[in-house]
């Protein structure tokens, strides 16, 4: 039969009432080629140290909740496996730029807060009845939000923002992202509502095109591409709003 | 706002030295830094035109510390900071347009931006080339 | 939220930075090496006379100022963004003194530019 192998975990672990700081543990779990870094995890937290916090659901990538840094870099701990991070040690801790509530959970709630803000739902542009049936849409009109439609409020690229780590009331990625999804799609009147988030400051003129939000995401949403084609939106809007009374942003 | 009770003393991680954690941090802050050649080169061109309106003698004072060795390595320099703009201003590009659509399928970020180092190449040449005959 | 006025500041960094890509490298060729040292141009190309006949045309002015202003424009937003990613404060003395010195670029080489007349 041969021999279990083994790998070492490393987790930057932070108890609030403990700990003055975070520090280093270090973990020996077998695994296999199917491991995933979730299942590594959980390996530790069912057979060595039950005290060891993470959030994690679906284990299929699509609820974002297992968002963390591994070697570094921001990825979902379901979605990456042991085999490729072979000799080791894996190096995981908490997602980067958001304070540390324990081990590897972060605040989440700046997060939710800015996603709110947004208005993350379509708003009809007049009163429909059900009568009216439903909306109709071209591939092309789809074609314009669907890749955008796809965030899974993982918070990767937020992790991957420098420009987030430094500035904690940037929007970010994810839910500007969110809010051109909202804006781009034809059967949404919205727009107007959410262009004072999109011109603020905090808004997308935090973003420096730094691109490592695209890099980073699980489902391929292109945030850096939502927020800086924005940029131009906003600028119309900045330099045109003067133009007629109730001009609506282009 | 978000009702999640607040937990006691959440740790918070320092940004220094942030942009040495990854490669491709350290490749955008040097995409940034060619800024710098580009002030420089401005405010060498403004020399020049201040020298040129001080009249024949000043301006060939500064064509003869133009064709210092030091002048020339520093616009050797200013080349690569030159270059290396224009390499990352045309992959950034294709993010800030709106999603270009021909004929109804899209069309991909690597085929504008080799569009826009094609207009450099082509922009370079018809410069150089004007320049050339003007001068001849 | 409050409106930013970032957008006068990237327009003038969009219209210099695609300007400075598409003949920064060409331009420093030209000024810096080429024509310095008669590798390529004719030397004669930064004659007095030749580059007092540039700056005097009506488009020749246009073109230099044009340069020289977007070019220092662009890379001063870059800078000042630049001094914040490095953990700097760019409170309202930095934003000054970067676009200050973007501004006093353009004064300075627009009033060069026209006191030669045309």
């Amino acid at each position: 039969m041969a021999e279990q192998r083994t790998v070492e975990i490393q987790v930057l672990r932070y108890h609030p009432q403990h700990d003055e700081q975070p520090a280093w543990q270090s973990y020996k779990i077998p695994f296999s080629d199917d491991t995933s870094v979730l299942q590594g995890l959980l390996y530790i937290k069912d057979e060595i140290d039950g005290t060891l916090s993470f959030r994690w659901s679906c284990r299929m990538a699509i609820c974002g909740s297992c968002g963390m840094m591994i070697n570094g870099k921001p990825q979902l701990s379901c979605h990456t496996f042991l085999r490729d991070l072979l000799p080791g040690p894996v190096r995981i801790e908490a997602l980067a730029h958001f304070p540390v509530e324990r081990d590897l959970i972060v605040s989440a709630g700046g997060f939710v807060g800015k996603l709110e803000s947004i208005k993350p739902y379509l708003l009809p542009r007049e009163p429909r009845a059900l009568a009216a049936g439903e909306y109709l849409q071209t591939p092309e009109e789809l074609e314009r939000y669907e890749q955008f439609s796809a965030c899974i409020n993982c918070m990767l690229c937020y992790a991957a923002c420098p420009e987030f780590g430094l500035n904690a009331d940037f929007v970010g990625p994810g839910v500007l992202a969110l809010l051109h999804r909202y804006n781009a799609d034809s059967r949404d009147g919205g727009r107007a509502e959410r262009m004072p988030v999109l011109n603020a400051e905090e808004g997308v003129w935090t973003c420096m095109a730094v691109g490592y939000c695209s890099e980073v995401c699980p489902k391929r949403v292109d945030p850096a591409h939502a927020v800086n084609q924005n940029k131009a939106t906003s600028a119309a809007d900045y330099f045109l709003r003067f133009l007629g009374p109730k001009r609506g942003p282009l | 706002m978000s009702v999640v009770a607040n937990r006691p003393r959440p740790y918070v991680r320092s940004m220094r030295g942030w942009w040495r954690r990854d490669p491709f941090f350290m490749r955008y802050m040097l995409r940034e830094a060619t800024a710098v050649g580009v002030l420089i080169y401005a405010i060498v061109l403004t020399v020049g035109v201040v020298r040129l309106a001080q009249g024949e003698a000043a301006w060939n004072g500064w064509l003869a510390a133009l064709r210092s060795p030091w002048s020339v390595l520093l616009h050797l320099a200013l080349l690569l900071a030159m270059m290396f703009h224009a390499l990352t201003w045309f992959e950034i590009m294709p993010k800030t347009l709106p999603a270009l659509l021909i004929g109804g399928r899209r069309v991909a970020a690597a085929t504008i931006t080799r569009g826009g180092w094609t207009a450099t190449l082509v922009a370079s040449g018809a410069l150089f080339a004007l320049a050339w005959w003007w001068g001849s | 939220m409050k409106r930013s006025n970032a957008p006068v500041f990237w327009v003038l960094f969009g219209a210099g930075g695609m300007l400075a890509a598409l003949l920064g490298p060409v331009l420093v060729l030209i000024t810096g090496i080429a024509a310095p040292l008669g590798a390529g141009l004719p030397a004669s190309l930064l004659d007095y006379a030749h580059l007092l006949t540039l700056a005097r045309n009506g488009w020749g002015k246009a073109c230099l100022f044009l340069v020289i202003a977007l070019f220092a424009w662009h890379a001063m937003h870059r800078i000042f963004h630049s001094l914040h990613d490095l953990g700097l404060r760019t409170g309202a003395l930095a934003k000054l003194a970067c676009y200050g010195g973007a501004l006093a670029i353009t004064v300075v080489s627009a009033v060069s530019l026209l006191s030669l007349g045309f």
